[in-house]
C-alpha cells in the first residue's frame, strides 16, 4: 500500500502487469465465483418479495396436486412425490430465469461488457451466479418442503442417506451445467432468450415429472431421464426418499441415476466451456457482447 | 517507462464493418494511430464517426474486420487476457452492476474479478470511495444514487485494478459542471499517480477535450481526419488574427477600424457590459487582422479616433471550427447520427428499445 488511493499494487510495467502466475489465474477465478454469488446471497435478506413469489406460489400448486391424488385416493407416498417435485420447482426456475437468460439481462444492463473486459473467465461469473443462485433455491426449496411435509403430513423413509444427499447435490450441479450451456446459447440468441426461457418452463416441468412420477411418461420419461437432469435427480430422489413405497417400475434404480448425473454433470460442464468460449470469439465478431439491444 | 517500450496504443488500417441490411455499415475505415505510453489522447467525433467501435476493439470487446490493433504491444485479438488484466474502461452513463447492492459491496464484488483478496478489496474499495468523494454514499444502496454519484462509483470501480490504460467513453455525459469538473479532476488525479499511464478519451464535449488531452484525433465516418495537439490543430485553421477590443466610444462605428491598414475586418460585438460595470458606456468591436504585428497600427490610430482601450483579448479559434473545417460541418449538424452502433449504456437519447409485450424490467441479481 503505497498511501496514495490512485496507486495500490504498483508493477513495474504494463508488460510486468499483464503476465500472471497459474496461480494468479486460479485464485482470480476463485474470486469471481464468490464476488458473482454475492450479490444472490445478500439479495436473499434485501428482496423479501421472494417469500411470496417463490414459496406460496409454488405451495398453492403443489396443494392443487396434493388434493387431486387425495380425491382420487392414490397412494400417500403420491404427496410427498409431489412435495419433492415442488421443492425442486425452485431450482429449474433458478437455472432458466437466472442462469439461461441472465446474461441477456447482463447485457442490457452493461454487466456483459465489464465481465468480459475483465480478466477472470467468464466461466467463472456463470458459476458464481450457480453458487449463488443454488443458495438462494436451497433457501426457497427448503421452505416449501418443510412447511408442505408439515401441512400435509409426508413421512419419508431413506435407507441410503448418504446417496440420497450425493443425489441431490448432483442433481443440482448437472442442471447448474445444464443452465451454463443454455446461457452461453443465450448469448447468441438475445431478447428472444425470453420467449425461449418462456418455451421451456412448462413443457420441462410436464416431462421432469414434477408432480408425477417420471416413469409414467413411458419412452418419454426414458428420454426425460437420459437428457434432463430435473427428470433424472428427482426420480432417484423419490426412489431414494420413499424406499418403503410401491414405487412405480420403469426408471433405472437410483444408483444408475446417480451415475447418469455425474456423466450429465461433467458433460454440461465441459460443454458449457466450450460453448462460452466459441460464443464469445462469435460473439465478438458479430458484435454481440456491445449491441444492448441484439 | 524504456525508450524503446511499445506504443499504448498502435493501430494500423482498422477497419470494421457490420453487417446490416439493405448495406453493410464501415464503422471504421483504415484507422492509424499511435499513442504513446503516458500520453492523454483524445478521440473527437460526431456520433456514428467510429469512437466508440474504436474503444470497443482496443478493449476486446469487438474483433476488427481488418487490420491490427495492440494496446501496449499485446494484439487485441489474441492476446486478450493480458490487455484485460492491464486496462479498465468507464462509459458515461453506466449502469452496471446491481441495484440491490450497497456501494461498497458493488465494488468489492468488482474487486473481485480483478483478482483482489477479500480483506484486500474491502480496503481497496474504502480507499477508492474516500478518494472519489463518495464516503457518505459507502452503504447506500447503488439504486438510489444520483448520476454524478453513480459515475463516480464507476470510476472507482475502473480504478480497481490500477489499470496501465483507461479508456473513457464519455466519461462526463448527462453530468452537471461540478459533477464533470469533479469526475476531470479525478482522471488527472490518476494519471498523474504514475507515470506510464495512458488514458483514451471520446467526447462530444470539445472544451472537455481542449482542457484534458495532449493530443486528439478528430474522426469522422470512420477516418482520421486529423491528428495532433490542441494547439497544433486550431493553428490550422487560424490564418488570421482575431482580436476583441472594448472601447469607451467609437466615433465613426468600426468601418473606421476596417479603413485602417492590415485589418481584413472590423465589426460590432454584443457588449460585456453589466457585469460590475455599472452603468459605463462601451464599445466592443470584433477585429480580424492580417496577422498579430497589425495590432500595434490599431491601438495606435484608435488614439486618434479619440477611442480608450478598456479591454483587449485575442481570440483563438476553438475545436470547433478545427472540426466545421475539417469536416464541412458541424457536430451538431451530424447528417447520420443514429448510425451510432454501440451507445454508452443508458445514455437518454437513444434508450433501449422494448417491445410493447414485454415485461417492465425488474432487477435480476
Amino acid at each position: 500500500m503505497s498511501g496514495n488511493p490512485y496507486v495500490h499494487r504498483p508493477t513495474a510495467s504494463p508488460q510486468a502487469a499483464a503476465e500472471w502466475t497459474q496461480r494468479q489465474i486460479l485464485m482470480t477465478n476463485l474470486r469471481t465465483v464468490a464476488g458473482r454469488a454475492y450479490p444472490r446471497v445478500r439479495g436473499l435478506a434485501r428482496e423479501k418479495s421472494w417469500l411470496f413469489f417463490e414459496i406460496l406460489l409454488p405451495f398453492l400448486t403443489t396443494s392443487a396436486f396434493v388434493f387431486v391424488y387425495r380425491a382420487l385416493q392414490a397412494p400417500p407416498e403420491y404427496v410427498g412425490f409431489v412435495v419433492l417435485g415442488g421443492a425442486m420447482t425452485a431450482f429449474w426456475l433458478n437455472v432458466i430465469w437466472m442462469m439461461a437468460s441472465q446474461l441477456w439481462w447482463e447485457k442490457s444492463q452493461g454487466n456483459l461488457e465489464l465481465y468480459f473486459a475483465a480478466p477472470m473467465d467468464i466461466v467463472a461469473v456463470l458459476l458464481g451466479m450457480a453458487v449463488g443462485g443454488m443458495v438462494m433455491s436451497s433457501s426457497r426449496a427448503a421452505v416449501v418442503l418443510v412447511v408442505a411435509t408439515v401441512v400435509y403430513g409426508v413421512t419419508f423413509a431413506v435407507d441410503q442417506w448418504l446417496l440420497l444427499l450425493a443425489v441431490f447435490f448432483l442433481t443440482l450441479t448437472a442442471l447448474y451445467g445444464l443452465g451454463m450451456v443454455l446461457a452461453s446459447l443465450f448469448l447468441m440468441w438475445g431478447r428472444e432468450a425470453y420467449h425461449l426461457t418462456q418455451f421451456l418452463q412448462e413443457p420441462v416441468y410436464f416431462v421432469s415429472g414434477l408432480n408425477f412420477p417420471v416413469g409414467r411418461l413411458g419412452m418419454l420419461g426414458a428420454l426425460a431421464i437420459a437428457l434432463l437432469p430435473l427428470a433424472v435427480g428427482l426420480d432417484a430422489m423419490r426412489q431414494l426418499a420413499f424406499a418403503d413405497a410401491a414405487y412405480p417400475v420403469g426408471t433405472p434404480p437410483p444408483e444408475v441415476e446417480a451415475l447418469i448425473l455425474v456423466v450429465m454433470t461433467v458433460v454440461f460442464l465441459s460443454l458449457a466451456r466450450w460453448m462460452l468460449r466459441t460464443l464469445e470469439r462469435l460473439a465478438r465478431r458479430e458484435g454481440r457482447l456491445t449491441i444492448r439491444w441484439q | 517507462m524504456s525508450a524503446t517500450a511499445p506504443l499504448a496504443i498502435e493501430t494500423h488500417a482498422l477497419r470494421r464493418v457490420y453487417r446490416a441490411k439493405p448495406n453493410d455499415v464501415v464503422a471504421l475505415d483504415g484507422i492509424d494511430l499511435e499513442v504513446a505510453p503516458g500520453e492523454f489522447f483524445g478521440l473527437l467525433g460526431p456520433n456514428g464517426a467510429g469512437k466508440t467501435t474504436l474503444i470497443k476493439i482496443l478493449t476486446t470487446l469487438l474483433l476488427p474486420t481488418t487490420g491490427e490493433a495492440r494496446i501496449f504491444g499485446f494484439d487485441v485479438v489474441h492476446q486478450t487476457k493480458q490487455i484485460r488484466r492491464i486496462m479498465n474502461m468507464v462509459a458515461g452513463g453506466e449502469q452496471s452492476g446491481y441495484g440491490i447492492l450497497e456501494v461498497r459491496e458493488q465494488l468489492w464484488m468488482f474487486s473481485q474479478f480483478y483478482g483482489l483478496g477479500s480483506r484486500d478489496g474491502w480496503r481497496r474499495v474504502d480507499e477508492l470511495i474516500d478518494a472519489v468523494g463518495l464516503d457518505e454514499q459507502r452503504r447506500q444502496k447503488v439504486s438510489t444514487l444520483s448520476t454524478g454519484q453513480r459515475q463516480k462509483m464507476n470510476f472507482a470501480r475502473g480504478l480497481l485494478n490500477d489499470p496501465w490504460i483507461f479508456f473513457l467513453d464519455e466519461p462526463t455525459l448527462g453530468l452537471d459542471v461540478s459533477a464533470a469538473r469533479a469526475v476531470r479532476e479525478l482522471i488527472l488525479s490518476w494519471k498523474a499517480a504514475v507515470p506510464g499511464r495512458t488514458v483514451l478519451l471520446t467526447s462530444h464535449y470539445m472544451a472537455e477535450v481542449d482542457e484534458l488531452c495532449e493530443r486528439i484525433a478528430i474522426v469522422d465516418h470512420g477516418r482520421v481526419l486529423a491528428i495532433g495537439s490542441p494547439a497544433e490543430l486550431k493553428h490550422r485553421v487560424q490564418r488570421e488574427s482575431i482580436f476583441r477590443l472594448e472601447l469607451d466610444r467609437l466615433d465613426g462605428g468600426t468601418a473606421s477600424l476596417a479603413r485602417l491598414p492590415g485589418v481584413v475586418a472590423a465589426s460590432a460585438a454584443a457588449s460585456d457590459e453589466g457585469n460590475g460595470q455599472g452603468d459605463r458606456q462601451s464599445v466592443s468591436v470584433n477585429l480580424v487582422l492580417e496577422d498579430d504585428a497589425a495590432l500595434g497600427g490599431v491601438v495606435g490610430a484608435l488614439g486618434g479616433l479619440g477611442a480608450q482601450i478598456l479591454a483587449l483579448r485575442k481570440s483563438e479559434p476553438t475545436l470547433e471550427d478545427v472540426f466545421v473545417e475539417l469536416v464541412g460541418r458541424g457536430f451538431d449538424d451530424a447528417p447520420d447520427a443514429s448510425r451510432d452502433e454501440t451507445p454508452p449504456q443508458g445514455r437518454a437519447a437513444n434508450p433501449q428499445p422494448r417491445r410493447e409485450d414485454e415485461p417492465a424490467e425488474e432487477e435480476l441479481v
